[in-house]
């Protein structure tokens, strides 16, 4: 493992609370808290989808969604046909990932712009939303699975054990697993930023022309980072298909998609514990908010989106840690008159 | 021959629509490089004021061809003074901004008027050609198209307006030295975009009628038939709007309007990988 990586004690200290949460959680919560928090952690394997791309290889997808809601649809259609949900899953992840490597290949391999791409993007979640609305006839089917439109598909199987088709996990075994993943997810994404591979990622976001000077392949880099992305947001949307036990159309829409963005925003690009809080902060502020029935939800969420362009660009991580570093100078210019050791800023 | 002349018609309805829908789009991109991501809910909201003053008493002309796009164009200033003013040269993070406006939008809207569909009766009867009738309407689309293309052209080609803008277009910073103040520029032209944006949404009212969430429904058309075109606003956008019209008009008849769009994509993604600043980034790239 990397130096850099072991002597890091935010890394650490996340691992840690994630294998705490994962034993010690279901002990102490009831069932609702369970299926409440079991929904901010596949939620937080989705935001991690677009803050590693983003944050790490500086490749912005307006269009997270997309692969979120192929991963759904993929799991649940191959969950029903097949009768048992391990091969399904691992579908869910292969499918979007290989959707992601070819759409990555005429975005990247074209060299489009950053306005282009997210437009692309945009575009290809509007149309897979458009397509799947309008499968509604019997006619649409996937072997037994039938896509059902806008009513989507109900009865999504629930996770079973490896092997036995009938030994279904209950909610709180549900919650262990997808926290084992969520865990799993953050270390070796942690690992892999700290690679060679990842550094090269991070010499690519800034500045594309001087690593492709030095010898590398951006292109092809770029279409790895973006499709092992597309992969993950599938298997979250795969987990969410299984933890809902239904799916809409809704998976595919833009909603989505923008949720994924103010969250990484939220928490800060460039980290990836920032993004998991902001979905535990937002989701349960949104609960909040819409238990309220004052405001629209997409009202809520487009004036977040808003402000923090335009106030919190950095976003909440990175603004807090500047924000202690630049007291401690402070204080310490208070205390010795000269000043101190600012962060170094990665 | 009827049937030829209804085809072609429809797919010139088809072409013409494309330009009306994206014309807006096109002004704020080809002068600021920025994609207006609430495209969709200005458009919403020049439906909604059409449909609204009409209710009201005012005549649908006047509701759709003044005041949707006053009362858009205004607003589009508000935001550019607000919002788009403070991201010039971040264009993602304006991106983003945008984005947050039309979920912002949406939610404002269904707050004031409800998740409901409102109408008007289209305007103009039809008209028959052989044993096919063709609504009026559609041929007052096609008429629309060519004017406002003929009407960006005169105003950029012939007035000092237009020269100021074509300066900035070409080069901010020396326009600036020369005494433009770019920043109004910009504002201008944001405004007249919306307005564009907001006369297009009165035309779509009588056709569609109007909901909060209507707007995602054309923004995909617009932002493919902008970013194919690149950045001239108007050889870019005729260029793709024939192309990409011709295209979706001709698979929508072969299989149905639903893979019109998805046809729409594929075709734009081919494109764009082979002329990656869209078609006037190589072909006709002096023009406007």
């Amino acid at each position: 493992m990397e130096t850099s990586l072991r002597t890091d004690p935010g890394f650490w200290f996340m691992t840690a609370l994630g294998l705490v949460l994962l034993f010690l959680g279901p002990l102490f919560w009831d069932l609702f808290q369970i299926m409440q928090i079991t929904q901010y952690v596949v939620l937080s394997v989705y935001v991690l989808s677009l803050a590693y791309i983003w944050g790490f290889g500086g490749i912005l997808s307006f269009g997270q969604a997309a692969f979120f809601g192929l991963g759904a649809y993929t799991f649940s259609v191959a969950a029903i046909n097949m009768g048992e949900t391990t091969f399904p899953f691992v579908l869910a992840f292969a499918i979007p990932a290989i959707f992601g490597a070819a759409l990555g290949y005429f975005m990247f391999y074209g060299k489009l712009s950053d306005v282009y791409m997210g437009v692309v993007t945009m575009v290809v979640t509007l149309i897979f939303w458009k397509l799947i609305n309008h499968t509604a006839g019997p006619e649409y089917a996937i072997g037994d699975a039938r896509l059902g439109g806008f009513n989507g598909i109900p009865s999504v199987p629930v996770l079973n054990v490896p092997g036995d088709a009938q030994a279904w996990l209950d909610p709180g075994q549900m919650f262990q697993v997808f926290m084992a993943i969520l865990t799993l997810l953050y270390v070796l994404l942690r690992i892999l930023i700290a690679s060679d591979f990842g550094r090269i990622s991070m010499g690519i976001r800034e500045n594309e022309t001087r690593a492709a000077l030095l010898g590398y392949d951006v292109r092809r880099h770029k279409v790895i980072m973006f499709a092992l992305g597309a992969g993950i947001a599938g298997m979250a949307g795969g987990m969410w298909a299984t933890y809902q036990t239904f799916i809409d159309p809704n998976v595919f829409s833009l909603e989505m998609s923008a949720k994924a963005l103010i969250w990484t925003m939220a928490g800060g690009v460039g980290t990836l514990a920032g993004p998991i809080v902001a979905v535990v902060l937002l989701q349960y502020l949104s609960l909040k908010l819409g238990e309220m029935h004052i405001l629209n939800n997409n009202f809520i969420l487009g004036g977040i989106m808003m402000v923090l362009v335009l106030l919190v660009p950095k976003g909440g991580l990175p603004t807090l840690r500047d924000g202690i570093a630049a007291l401690r100078v402070r204080g310490s210019v208070r205390r010795s008159g000269t000043p101190g050791k600012v962060a170094p800023d990665v | 021959m009827d049937y030829t002349i209804i085809v072609f018609l429809e797919i010139l309805r088809a072409i013409s629509w494309l330009v009306i829908l994206a014309a807006g789009l096109a002004i704020i991109f080809g002068m600021m490089k920025v994609i207006n991501f609430a495209h969709g809910e200005f458009l919403m909201l020049g439906g909604y004021i059409t449909i609204m003053s009409h209710n009201a008493g005012v005549p649908l002309w006047i509701s759709m061809g003044v005041l949707a796009p006053l009362v858009v164009g205004v607003f589009g200033i508000i935001v550019e003074r607000l919002v788009i003013r403070h991201l010039y040269g971040r264009i993602i993070d304006s991106l983003l901004a945008t984005w947050g406006l039309s979920l912002l939008m949406i939610g404002g809207v269904t707050m004031v008027f409800g998740n409901t569909v409102q109408g008007v009766s289209t305007p103009l009867g039809s008209l028959s050609i052989g044993a096919y009738q063709v609504p009026g309407y559609n041929l007052l689309l096609i008429g629309i198209a060519v004017a406002m293309m003929m009407a960006i052209w005169l105003v950029l080609r012939f007035t000092s307006a237009g020269l100021i803008a074509r300066a900035t277009m070409q080069n901010p910073d020396m326009a600036e030295t020369l005494g433009v103040r770019t920043s109004w520029v910009y504002m201008a032209t944001f405004g007249l975009g919306s307005a564009v944006t907001g006369l297009a949404g009165g035309l779509l009212a009588p056709l569609t009628g109007v909901a909060p969430s209507m707007g995602v429904n054309f923004v995909a058309q617009s932002f493919i038939t902008v970013i194919t075109g690149g950045a001239s606003m108007i050889a870019g956008t005729l260029s793709a709007g024939t192309l990409l019209g011709t295209i979706s008009q001709g698979v929508t008849f072969a299989t149905g309007p639903v893979y019109g769009d998805a046809a729409l994509l594929l075709a734009a993604l081919i494109l764009l990988r082979l002329l990656p600043q869209g078609i006037t980034g190589r072909i006709f790239r002096k023009s406007l």
